[in-house]
C-alpha cells in the first residue's frame, strides 16, 4: 500500500509543479503590456543572456561547421559528390544543429545562470522584499528575463548557423579544395528560405520558450537554501536539454517528415 | 557598466543577428524562382517521371526558369501529370516546345529540360494552363540494362 501512496504523492507533486510553472509563465506574459517601462530591464537582460553568450555560440558554430565539412568531405569524396558539401553543411545546420545545439548551449550558459540568480534572490529574501514593497517579482524579475531569453535565442541560433556555414567554407573550400562557386551555388539551389531557414527559426523560438521557462521557473520555485539552488541549477540544465531533444524529434517529424 | 554602454552592445548584437538573417536569406537560400514574383503554370504528362520531385528545377539550356510545383497521377489514364511553374519573365515558348526529364551528372538530381520548338505562323505561344504535348520520360537504368541484355541475347 505504501508504494501506491508514494506514486500518488509523486503524481500530485508533478501536477502541482506544472500548475506553479504555468502561474509563473502567466505572470511573466501579462507583464508585456507595459513596454516602455520594462524595455530598459529587458535590454539589460538581453545583455546578460544574449551578448554574453555570443562568444560561446560563435566559437561552437565555427568549429561544428568546420568538423561537418571535414567529415562530410571524407564521405562525399568517395562518390565524387564533394560539390554537395555546401548543401549538406547548410541544411544540417539550418534544420537541426543550429536550433538544437544553440538551445543546449543556451541552457548551460544562460539558463543555469538565470536559475542560480533567481534562486539566490529567493534565498536572500529579495523576492519577498519586493512583494513587501508591492512590486510583483514576476513582473519585475521574471518577465524581463523570460522575454530576453525568448528574443535572444533565435538570434543566437541564426548567428550559429551563419558562422557554421562560413566555418564549413573555411575547411571545405580553403583547405580541402572544393570549388567555392559550387559550394555556394548548389547550396543556393537546394536551400529554400521558407522550408529550411524559417522552419529552423520557428524551432528555435519554441526551444527559447521551453529553455527560458524552465530556467526561470526552477529558480523561482527552488528551495531557498544553498542545496536547493544547486539542485535547481542542475535540474534546469538536465530538464531543458532532455525537453529540447525530445521536442526536436516531434517538431522535425511535423516540419520535414511528411511530404 | 552604465546603461548607455549596455544599450550599445545589445544594439551591436541585434545588428549581428540581422546580418546573419540577411546572409542566410540572400547568400544561402535560393532567391527563389517561383519563390516570389509572378509565375504561370504549364502541365506535362509523362509515361514515367523517374526520380523527379516537387521543387525540382525546370531548365532551358541550363538556365533555371521555374520549378516543379506538383506531381499528380491522372485518374483516367494513370500517367503522371507534372505542374511546371515558370517565372513570368520567361514567356512565349512556342506550342511546339518539348520537355524531357534529365539527370545532372551521373548520380545527380533529376530536372525537367524544356526544349523550345520552332515558331512560325499559326503556332501560338504556351499560356497559363496549357499542356505540353511532346514529352520524353525519365531514363530508368533498369529498363536500359534490360534492353541491352535483350539485344545482346538476340545476337
Amino acid at each position: 500500500m505504501n508504494w501506491l501512496a508514494n506514486l500518488g504523492a509523486w503524481v500530485i507533486e508533478k501536477i502541482a509543479a506544472t500548475g506553479r510553472a504555468s502561474q509563473v509563465l502567466y505572470g511573466a506574459l501579462v507583464a508585456v503590456p507595459r513596454p516602455i517601462k520594462n524595455t530598459p530591464l529587458v535590454i539589460r537582460q538581453m545583455y546578460v543572456v544574449g551578448v554574453q553568450s555570443l562568444l560561446i555560440i560563435v566559437v561552437s558554430g565555427l568549429f561544428i561547421g568546420m568538423v561537418m565539412a571535414l567529415q562530410g568531405y571524407t564521405i562525399l569524396v568517395d562518390y565524387g559528390a564533394e560539390d554537395s558539401l555546401g548543401p549538406m553543411v547548410a541544411l544540417s545546420l539550418l534544420r537541426e544543429l543550429g536550433p538544437v545545439v544553440t538551445a543546449l548551449l543556451f541552457a548551460g550558459r544562460a539558463g543555469s545562470a538565470l536559475t542560480a540568480e533567481i534562486g539566490l534572490m529567493k534565498a536572500t529574501e529579495q523576492l519577498s522584499s519586493l512583494e513587501m514593497m508591492a512590486i510583483d517579482p514576476l513582473r519585475r524579475v521574471i518577465a524581463p528575463r523570460f522575454w530576453a531569453g525568448f528574443i535572444c535565442m533565435p538570434m543566437l541560433a541564426v548567428i550559429f548557423s551563419a558562422v557554421g556555414i562560413l566555418g564549413g567554407h573555411l575547411v571545405g573550400v580553403d583547405w580541402l579544395g572544393v570549388d567555392s562557386g559550387s559550394y555556394w551555388s548548389i547550396m543556393q539551389s537546394t536551400v529554400d528560405f521558407r522550408a529550411d531557414v524559417l522552419n529552423g527559426v520557428i524551432k528555435s523560438f519554441v526551444f527559447a520558450v521551453i529553455v527560458t521557462w524552465i530556467a526561470v521557473f526552477k529558480g523561482y520555485d527552488c528551495l531557498p537554501t544553498s542545496e536547493g539552488i544547486s539542485k535547481a541549477t542542475t535540474e534546469t540544465v538536465v530538464h531543458s536539454s532532455l525537453t529540447v531533444l525530445g521536442l526536436d524529434f516531434i517538431l522535425t517529424a511535423l516540419m520535414f517528415g511528411i511530404e | 557598466m552604465n546603461s548607455r554602454k549596455i544599450e550599445l552592445v545589445v544594439g551591436f548584437f541585434v545588428a549581428l543577428a540581422i546580418a546573419a538573417v540577411l546572409m542566410l536569406a540572400f547568400n544561402v537560400a535560393n532567391k527563389g524562382i517561383t519563390g516570389e514574383g509572378e509565375t504561370y503554370d504549364l502541365y506535362a504528362k509523362f509515361d514515367n517521371i523517374g526520380g523527379l520531385k516537387v521543387r525540382s528545377a525546370v531548365k532551358v539550356g541550363g538556365v533555371t526558369v521555374g520549378r516543379v510545383t506538383s506531381i499528380k497521377l491522372d485518374d483516367k489514364d494513370f500517367t503522371p501529370v507534372v505542374t511546371l511553374t515558370i517565372a513570368k519573365q520567361y514567356t512565349n515558348f512556342p506550342e511546339t516546345s518539348s520537355v524531357s526529364i534529365l539527370t545532372s551528372g551521373l548520380l545527380g538530381e533529376q530536372y525537367v529540360g524544356l526544349q523550345p520548338g520552332f515558331s512560325f505562323d499559326g503556332i501560338e505561344p504556351l499560356k497559363e494552363g496549357d499542356f505540353i504535348e511532346d514529352t520524353k520520360s525519365a531514363l530508368v537504368l533498369e529498363d536500359l540494362i534490360g534492353q541491352f541484355l535483350f539485344s545482346k541475347s538476340k545476337d
